[in-house]
């Protein structure tokens, strides 16, 4: 079976962003691989060494950054990897043509689409896959195990979350706490040079952007700080605080 | 026709659905502002939407007793494109963002997420929303005759119920057999005041100590305040908290007037949960943690000597 796995390369959480021009501008911005796509990857890797037959191939649609998200796949043991290269930013939707027509090609059965994307904050992508291939979805999972072509787990829900079963194929999105992702080794990142790192380019897949971005500003609230020192005087500290929040900020009563 | 599909939970209507209609009355569309209810059993649920739209349409099915984004997306998908929808508009829960793209690709339609604004002129959809953990906030425009549209919750106000009610009409969808099996639930613990919807939350990080000290004072100042009570991902996944209580980018967004953080560092993932509050308070022994930057008010000292003064002083009225 194929497994196809998508990556991007994001901003670190800890990085910082700038606007330029009304966009935002990642130059100088440390990058990583999306931390909810590499515990999708880790759990098809966990498949595969589990037993399951499965050759599991990296893709990434976007610009050049991207190759880097695939050489950290490739090393912490994807077989190999596809980079559908693009400069222009595609949302989910349009996005999501490319990813179905590459597990149609590829003739997956099993596609794993990260969660909550740390740069457009979007969890669109895998359900937008889904129903592009006729496929059921199984969003935020925690939990997995495949056997066979059954897929069973854990996913969270609006109100708690469900055990549910499912038979391949399948796109499933991941959730903190699925597990811990392995650390890429010396060795395997060396392995990994001599990997397939296939190139291609998005003409040939013909889609457009179907929302674009107008503008961006950076989200900066002023804040107060008028912060009290606690550590002589904590009941003091207190009694000052919960005076203020009741008649300067009259946010308690 | 501009097509809110409702969200309810426990037989009543979410704020999010009333939140919707706000979002869909100011976007600015033609078209009567719609109401879709999907479910089983739901006369009640679409009694109460009556009073909120123009118009609404149920569909009433056993196969709807169980939530799956095939059975949901189909059936709004069915109704938006028969009733010539300008705008499908999706709440931003879990499950809203889980079939709202499957609704944008079963119409061929642009998905706008997680909108904090909207408006709607000719074909031309903007939108704004927050990104990069919610550190920017980006317009968006698509156009087309008919885009697809997430609401984030906590955003907009939520409309007033009218006086009398709009006439509701039942819609037959054939629906897909769902294929995903559900085996087994557990629901979240009923929180008392729900996190999204609440206007002062009280919310606690692994500097609390250990479950009994998030009891005594997170629970404790909240009693006291009224509010909802937050956790840190820390604190959930050491089991203290059900994942219902957390705030932040793989937990819950919030927006309340009063965010008071104890015990909680200020990790990005957290703040991209809560940054929005109105106004922020701290309380962390540590000068120079994060949460310090996005406070508006706060305390360096120890939550054990400090909180527990706060709550008797608040338990004094006047
Ligand atoms: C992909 C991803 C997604 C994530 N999503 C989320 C999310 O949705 N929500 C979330 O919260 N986190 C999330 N995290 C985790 C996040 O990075 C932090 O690890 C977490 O928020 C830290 O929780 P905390 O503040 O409770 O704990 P800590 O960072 O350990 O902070 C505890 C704080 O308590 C203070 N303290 C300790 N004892 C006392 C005392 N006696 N008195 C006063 N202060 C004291 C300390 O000074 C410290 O600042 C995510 C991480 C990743 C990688
Ligand atoms: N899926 C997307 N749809 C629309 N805009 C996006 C998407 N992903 C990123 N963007 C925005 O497009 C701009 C350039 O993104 P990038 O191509 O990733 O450098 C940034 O402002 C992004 O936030």
């Amino acid at each position: 079976m194929k497994i196809l796995v998508y990556v991007r390369q994001v901003p670190d959480a800890e990085a910082t962003i700038a606007i330029v021009n009304g966009a935002v501008s990642l130059d100088g911005a440390k990058l990583v691989l999306d931390p909810m796509d590499e515990y999708g990857l880790e759990e098809a890797l966990r498949f595969r060494d589990a037993g399951a037959p499965a050759e599991i191939i990296a893709i990434a649609v976007g610009p050049s950054r991207n190759e880097e998200a695939l050489r950290s796949a490739l090393a912490m043991g994807a077989d190999r990897a596809i980079h559908v290269e693009s400069e222009a930013a595609l949302d989910p939707i349009a996005l999501s043509s490319v990813v179905a027509e590459l597990a149609r090609r590829e003739e997956a059965t099993l596609i794993f689409s990260g969660g909550r994307q740390a740069d457009w904050d979007s969890d669109a992508l895998g359900a937008a896959v889904a129903e592009r291939l006729g496929w059921p979805q199984l969003t935020w999972t925690n939990q997995l195990k495949l056997t066979g072509e059954q897929l069973t787990g854990r996913h969270d829900v609006d109100d708690g979350n469900e055990s549910f079963t499912v038979a391949l194929p399948a796109v499933v999105t991941t959730q903190q706490g699925l597990n811990n992702p392995r650390y890429a080794t010396l060795p395997n990142i060396m392995k990994a040079k001599k990997k397939e790192l296939r190139k291609e380019a998005l003409a040939a897949f013909a889609v457009q952007a179907v929302v674009k971005t107008v503008s961006a500003e950076m989200q900066v609230r002023t804040r107060l700080r008028k912060i009290l020192q606690g550590k002589d005087d904590p009941a003091g500290a207190a009694a000052q605080l919960v005076e203020i929040l009741r008649t300067e900020a009259k946010v308690i009563a | 026709m501009i097509l809110i599909v409702a969200e309810y939970a426990n037989g009543k209507l979410s704020k999010s659905t009333a939140e919707m209609v706000t979002a869909a009355r100011g976007a600015g569309a033609e078209g009567p502002v719609t109401i879709l209810v999907l479910g089983s059993g739901v006369a009640a649920i679409a009694a109460e939407a009556a009073r909120l739209a123009e118009q609404v349409l149920v569909v009433d099915s056993a196969k709807l007793a169980q939530y799956s984004p095939e059975t949901w997306a189909a059936a709004i998908a069915f109704v938006a494109s028969e009733g010539e929808g300008k705008l499908v508009l999706i709440g931003g829960s879990r499950s809203g963002r889980e079939y709202s793209p499957r609704v944008a690709v079963k119409l061929n339609a642009p998905l706008l997420e997680d909108v904090i604004q909207l408006k709607r002129e000719g074909d031309v959809t903007r939108a704004q929303r927050y990104t990069y953990l919610a550190r920017v906030t980006e317009t968006v425009e698509a156009s087309a005759p008919l885009a697809v549209v997430s609401v984030k919750p906590g955003i907009f106000a939520a409309a007033q119920p009218a006086a009398a009610a709009a006439e509701q009409f039942d819609v037959d969808v054939e629906l897909p057999e769902l294929r995903v099996q559900v085996t087994g639930k557990t629901k979240s613990q009923a929180a008392r005041i729900s996190l999204t919807e609440a206007d002062i939350i009280v919310s606690g990080g692994r500097g609390v100590g250990s479950p009994e000290g998030f009891a005594a004072l997170v629970e404790g100042l909240a009693d006291k305040l009224g509010a909802a009570v937050g956790a840190s991902r820390v604190v959930v996944d050491a089991g203290w908290r059900p994942y219902a209580e957390q705030v932040g980018q793989t937990g819950k967004t919030v927006q309340p007037k009063v965010y008071i953080a104890i015990g909680i560092s200020g990790a990005v993932q957290h703040l991209s949960g809560m940054n929005k509050a109105k106004t922020i308070v701290a309380i962390n022994r540590d000068a120079d943690a994060p949460i310090f930057q996005v406070a508006d008010y706060g305390i360096v000292g120890d939550v054990q000597q400090i909180v527990p003064e706060m709550i008797r002083l608040v338990s004094k009225t006047g």
